[in-house]
């Protein structure tokens, strides 16, 4: 039971008819429950490798497989809720009915209980990006895809949000893939880390596995990999 | 308020032409006020214009109910589009008169020529303008249902519906008055009752008092439906956008 992407190009077709390759070569799988990250800078096809695997875009080479039982949530990079619904019938539009108890504890962990009779234009953007949270949580997804879901938060907030986040996905067993440009936030929530290159199109330039559980990672470790990483991206830059 | 002392003021101009002018040609409002009333309890008033209300919503539903899914097709698959397209135009540049001589010619003076006769001039207008919705549907909201699971009903009613509640309203709005408009047309030409025929009775007889007593309940009937029922169908509609932060 695991998730299998491999994806062997990816391109647009831009005007005048001329394609660009933005993906080349990406293969990785996860185990159930394991949690990996890509790390990339923006606009280097991560999200459109969460289309790929979401089954949303179905135009490239290659093959996206998992069982057929797995159920999918995703939180898209903007929150992406319905702006004539309140926060409280947003939540339970998307959550099936067997699963509105749990997404009620979802509301309170995540700290939305306020919020619930607002309408999503007089949320702020975090707020925004919490009811996106609990939205793809509450279905209890086998595979959870995250599309920077803390960019642009303050960073207390998000360190809260991880340390919720982290804590909820182990409970679960849930296996996901987060897709970030914030080393930190990487290394915080993966088990496994794949560095896309900076070159067009982009591959996986480095796979880093995260040395101890990350449920236990030491700041020295972290630190550790970070450097790590950070060497990798510089040396690519020399190159 | 200061649509109401308009208003009056409308009134006491009217009082003032009427004098003015020979009373043949233009009865002052009193008058008028005291044909409505003979014409209310006679029963013949309300045998009029419910006839005509009848075939106003008849014509409106049928042509919303036909324009809605087609133009929402036309928006979403280009084939259809392609299709259709020289058709809603065609239909949309034959003048209303044409299609209702016409459809009197070919069906005879009967309900359905008169009603079919006003929803095929009114179908253009509903599809062009749900079309224009569905081709602005959000491509984001479409894949979160994807990837959400939503039911089919839950698809239409929660991301579809809302996202063309204003081109509804929008056509609603134009709609209902221009098939009121056009079902006095067909009563006038076809039919033997309704605000239309007794509106060309009048005219045939040169009687004013009669046609302005016909003429302005159903005028005013039309301006209630608008306010009551359309206008507050529209804010309901557009109320989530009022609530931005």
């Amino acid at each position: 039971m695991m998730l299998e992407v491999s994806i062997e190009a990816k391109a647009f077709i831009s005007d005048k008819n001329c394609s660009k390759s933005i993906l080349n070569t990406i293969r990785f799988c996860l185990k159930e429950g394991e949690v990996g990250a890509v790390l990339g800078p923006s606009g280097c096809g991560k999200t459109s490798l969460i289309r790929i695997i979401a089954g949303l875009d179905k135009d490239f080479l290659g093959a996206v497989s998992y069982p057929r039982s797995w159920r999918l949530g995703v939180v898209f990079q903007e929150p992406r809720l319905l702006p004539w619904r309140t926060i409280r019938d947003n939540l339970k539009i998307s959550t099936p009915h067997e699963q509105q108890e749990y997404c009620a504890k979802l509301i309170d962990i995540i700290g939305l209980s306020r919020h619930l009779d607002l309408f999503p234009g007089q949320l702020s953007l975090g707020l925004a990006r919490r009811v996106a949270l609990v939205r793809a949580l509450a279905i209890k997804p086998d595979i959870l895809l995250l599309d920077e879901p803390f960019v642009s938060l303050d960073e207390q907030l998000a360190q809260e949000l991880r340390r919720e986040l982290s804590r909820i996905i182990d409970a679960s067993r849930t296996t996901t893939l987060l897709v970030t440009h914030d080393i930190d936030e990487a290394i915080a929530l993966s088990d496994r880390l794949y560095l896309f290159s900076k070159t067009t199109p982009a591959s996986i330039q480095e796979v880093f596995v995260n040395p101890t559980p990350r449920q236990a990672l030491t700041p020295e470790a972290a630190k550790g990999l970070k450097q790590k990483i950070v060497d990798s991206i510089s040396r690519e830059q020399i190159k | 308020m200061i649509r109401a002392l308009s208003f009056i003021c409308l009134v006491i101009l009217w009082q003032a032409a009427s004098l003015l002018s020979e009373p043949r040609q233009l009865p002052g409002p009193i008058i008028v006020a005291q044909t409505i009333i003979g014409e209310a309890q006679s029963g013949a008033l309300l045998t009029h214009l419910l006839a005509t209300t009848l075939r106003v919503c008849a014509a409106f539903l049928l042509a919303m109910s036909l324009g809605m899914p087609i133009g929402y097709m036309m928006g979403r698959i280009r084939t259809i589009d392609r299709l259709l397209d020289p058709w809603i135009v065609i239909l949309l540049n034959i003048p209303a008169l044409v299609v209702i001589v016409l459809s009197y010619i070919w069906l005879g003076l009967t309900e359905t020529a008169a009603i079919g006769a006003v929803a095929l001039n009114k179908l253009p207008n509903v599809v062009i303008t749900i079309r224009e919705g569905a081709r602005s549907l959000s491509q984001e909201l479409e894949e979160l249902a994807t990837v959400f699971n939503f039911s089919a009903m839950n698809r239409l009613r929660h991301t579809i519906i809302p996202q063309l509640g204003p081109y509804i309203a929008a056509t609603m709005r134009t709609g209902l008055s221009l098939v009121w408009k056009l079902v006095l047309i067909v009563e006038l030409l076809g039919r033997s009752d309704g605000i239309g025929f007794q509106i060309n009775l009048a005219f045939q007889l040169f009687d004013m008092r009669l046609l302005l007593a016909y003429a302005l309940p159903f005028i005013a009937l039309m301006l209630f439906i608008e306010t009551a029922l359309v206008q507050p169908f529209e804010r309901r509609v557009s109320r989530w956008r009022n609530n931005d932060a």
